[in-house]
C-alpha cells in the first residue's frame, strides 16, 4: 500500500562541502513525487541518504518508524527489502546477463522454484520491453536499456517504495513517453510510493502528484504539483518552466550583477498547468487528485488555459 | 593552517585504522553463512591463472641467482658439500614467501582492486546492498580466502622450482655434483622453515586481498579512481608484506633456533 517517508532537518556535506541543510519533508505514501534540482545539487545524494547508503550529518529519515539514519546495520538491511531503487546507470551486475540480474533479487531473498522465478522476470522484462534481450550482458547494451533493465529488477520484489535516479536522462523522447506512462501505471497497479529524481520538466509537469526542488544547498519548496506549477517563487518559476531569465545561472546561482543587468526583463506570464498523465487503463490512481482541486482550496488561480484536455506538453520542453 | 597540517599528518593514520576496521568486517564475515562457495572457486580459479605463469618465470631465476651468490661465497670458504642446502634455506625461508608477496600483490592485488573498483564507480555495490546483500561477505570474503590458498599454493610453486632451477644451475654451469646438492638438503634446512614459508604466505595472501578489497570498494570518481585505487592498492601491499616479512622472519628466528650443521 506504499509507506511513508518523514525527512526532518536532515543535512549532508563532504568534507567542508556542504551539499544541502535542513532538508524536511514527507513523501507521502502511495504517491508520486518528483525531485527537481540542477546538476550536482546532490539529488543523487539524497536518494542515497534515503536508503542508508550515505550516513547524514545530522537529521532523521524515518521509514515505518525506523530511523535510517541512526538504525543498525541490521535494521537496515531488513529496512531496504522495502525499497526498489533505479540507480542513475541501471547499476546492472557486470558479470551476469540481464535475465540473471532480474532474477538475482529473487534468488537471494525468496524461496521460489527456478520456474516461477522465471515467470516473473519474463513479466517484468517484458513491462520494460526488454523481452528478447535476456541473454545480452550489461556491457552489450544501450544506457537507456541498461536503464530499463534496471528498472525491471527493482520491481521484481513488489517494493513498498521505488526511487527512481533520472529514469528518463539517456532515453529518447518517445521511450520517455512510454517510460512515463508505465510509472503511471505501475503507481496505479502496485500503489507503492514513488520518488522520482529528474531533470526533465516534462515528466515534472505532467507525471508527479507532489514535486519538490533542491536548489543553492536547501530544499526550496515541496509540495503538491499544483501549488508549485502555480508559484510565482522566482527560483521554481525558473526551473519549472526552464528559463534564462531567474536566479539560476549556469554555475548554480547568479551573481548579483547579472541579476541586476536582468532587473527590467520581466518573467514571461505563467504557463498553464497541463493535465496529469492518466494511467492507461483509464482508472484513476488512488493518490490522483481532481484537476485545479489544490488551486480551488487555497483561493488560487491557475494561469488561463490550465487544465484544458488538449494541452499536454510543457512550452519550455519543446 | 596548523590543523590542516596536522590533518594531512594524521591522514595515514585514519587510513590505517579505516583498513584495519574493514579487516574486522572482514572477520565477522567470514563467519556469516551461506558462504559462498562458487565465487570462491572462481576466484581462486581466476587468482591462480593470472599469477602461476609469472611465478614460475620469476622463481627460476630467483633460484638461479641464489645458487650463483651462494655458490661463489660458499666455494670461498671452501664448504661446496652445503650449496644444497644454502639453496633451499634460501629458497624455502625467504625467496618462496617474497616472490609469491610479489605476484599477489601485484598480478592478484592489481586485478582484485580492479574489478572490485569498477563494481564500486558503476554502483554495483551500492546495488547489492540496497538488494538486501552484503558485498563484505558476498564479495570480498571469497576473494581473501582464493588469495590464501592461492599464495600458499604459489609458495610450493616456488620453492619447488626454485629448489629446482638452483639445482640446474648448480650442477650444469657451476659444475657442482648432484649428490652433493641433494644430499646436503637436510644439513641447515629443518620442517619448520617450510611450515614458516606456508604461514608467510597465508598472512601474506590475507593482508593484500584486504588492502586491494579496500582499495577497490573505496575507489571514487570515476575510471580514474579506479586507476588510482589499483595504483595504491599495489604499492601499499608490497610496502606492507615486506614489513611483515621482517617481523616474521625476526619472530621466526626467536623461536626456532638455527640448525647448526
Ligand atoms: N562520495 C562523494 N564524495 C564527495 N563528494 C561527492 C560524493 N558524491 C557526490 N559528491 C558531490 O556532491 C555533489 C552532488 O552530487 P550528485 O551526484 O548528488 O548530484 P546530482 O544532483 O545527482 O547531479 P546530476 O543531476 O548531474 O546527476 C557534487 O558536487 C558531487 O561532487
Ligand atoms: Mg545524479
Amino acid at each position: 500500500m506504499g509507506v511513508e517517508i518523514k525527512i526532518e532537518d536532515l543535512s549532508k556535506s563532504f568534507g567542508k562541502q556542504l551539499i544541502w541543510g535542513d532538508v524536511t519533508l514527507t513523501v507521502p505514501a502511495g504517491e508520486v513525487s518528483v525531485m527537481l534540482g540542477p546538476s550536482g545539487t546532490g539529488k543523487s545524494v539524497l536518494l542515497k541518504t534515503l536508503i542508508g547508503l550515505l550516513k547524514p550529518d545530522k537529521g532523521s529519515v524515518i521509514i515505518e518508524g525506523t530511523d535510517i539514519a541512526s538504525c543498525s546495520e541490521k535494521e537496515l538491511y531488513e529496512i531496504r527489502k522495502l525499497f526498489g531503487v533505479l540507480f542513475q546507470d541501471g547499476a546492472m551486475f557486470g558479470s551476469m546477463n540481464l535475465y540473471d540480474n532480474v532474477a538475482f533479487p529473487l534468488r537471494e531473498h525468496t524461496k521460489k522454484s527456478e520456474s516461477e522465478i522465471r515467470d516473473i522476470v519474463m513479466e517484468k522484462m517484458d513491462l520494460v520491453g526488454l523481452l528478447g534481450a535476456e541473454d545480452k550482458l550489461p556491457g552489450e547494451i544501450s544506457g537507456g536499456m541498461r536503464k530499463r533493465a534496471g528498472l525491471a529488477r527493482a520491481l521484481v520484489l513488489d517494493p513498498e517504495i521505488v526511487l527512481f535516479d533520472e529514469p528518463d536522462s539517456g532515453l529518447d523522447p518517445v521511450r520517455t513517453a512510454f517510460l512515463n506512462q508505465l510509472i503511471v501505471d505501475l503507481n496505479a497497479q502496485i500503489d507503492a510510493t514513488f520518488l522520482i529524481v529528474t531533470h526533465d520538466i516534462n515528466t515534472a509537469r505532467t507525471v508527479p502528484d507532489n514535486i519538490g526542488l533542491l536548489y543553492h544547498r536547501h530544499l526550496a519548496m515541496f509540495g503538491p504539483r499544483e501549488m508549485l506549477l502555480s508559484s510565482e517563487e522566482p527560483v521554481v518559476r525558473q526551473f519549472l518552466n526552464a528559463q534564462k531569465v531567474g536566479p539560476i545561472g549556469m554555475s548554480e546561482e547568479k551573481d548579483a550583477d547579472e541579476l541586476e543587468a536582468e532587473k527590467d526583463e520581466a518573467m514571461p506570464p505563467l504557463p498553464p498547468i497541463p493535465m496529469q498523465l492518466e494511467p492507461s487503463n483509464g482508472i484513476a490512481r488512488r493518490s490522483q487528485r481532481e484537476p485545479g482541486a489544490w488551486c480551488r482550496e487555497n483561493g488560487v488561480t491557475p494561469p488561463p488555459g490550465s487544465f484544458d484536455q488538449n494541452m499536454s506538453m510543457a512550452p519550455g520542453a519543446g | 593552517m596548523a590543523s590542516t597540517t596536522a590533518t594531512r599528518i594524521l591522514a595515514p593514520v585514519g587510513t590505517a585504522g579505516k583498513l584495519f576496521a574493514f579487516g574486522l568486517d572482514v572477520g565477522r564475515g567470514l563467519f556469516r553463512r551461506p558462504f559462498q562457495t562458487r565465487e570462491f572457486i572462481q576466484q581462486a580459479w581466476f587468482i591462480a591463472s593470472v599469477t602461476i605463469i609469472p611465478t614460475a618465470l620469476v622463481a627460476i631465476p630467483f633460484g638461479a641467482v641464489i645458487a650463483l651468490q651462494v655458490g661463489g661465497l660458499i666455494k670461498q670458504f671452501g664448504a661446496q658439500s652445503f650449496t644444497g642446502s644454502a639453496a633451499v634455506l634460501a629458497v624455502v625461508r625467504e625467496a618462496g614467501p617474497i616472490a609469491t608477496s610479489l605476484l599477489i600483490a601485484g598480478a592478484a592485488g592489481s586485478a582484485i582492486a580492479a574489478d572490485l573498483g569498477a563494481r564500486k564507480i558503476r554502483e554495483e555495490l551500492d546495488a547489492m546492498m540496497v538488494l538486501g546483500i552484503d558485498p563484505i561477505q558476498r564479495l570480498v570474503v571469497p576473494r581473501v580466502l582464493a588469495c590464501m590458498l592461492v599464495a600458499v599454493f604459489l609458495n610450493g610453486l616456488v620453492s619447488v622450482v626454485g629448489v629446482a632451477g638452483g639445482y640446474v644451475f648448480n650442477v650444469v654451469l657451476q659444475d657442482g655434483t648432484p649428490g652433493a646438492y641433494l644430499s646436503s638438503f637436510t644439513a641447515l634446512a629443518q620442517l619448520p622453515d617450510l611450515w614458516q614459508g606456508m604461514a608467510k604466505a597465508l598472512v601474506f595472501g590475507l593482508l593484500a586481498a584486504i588492502v586491494a578489497c579496500y582499495k577497490g570498494m573505496n575507489a571514487a570518481g570515476g575510471p580514474k579512481g579506479v586507476g588510482d585505487a589499483v595504483n595504491e592498492s599495489v604499492v601499499i601491499s608490497f610496502m606492507l608484506l615486506f614489513v611483515v616479512n621482517f617481523v616474521m622472519s625476526a619472530i621466526y628466528f626467536q623461536l626456532v633456533p638455527p640448525k647448526t650443521g
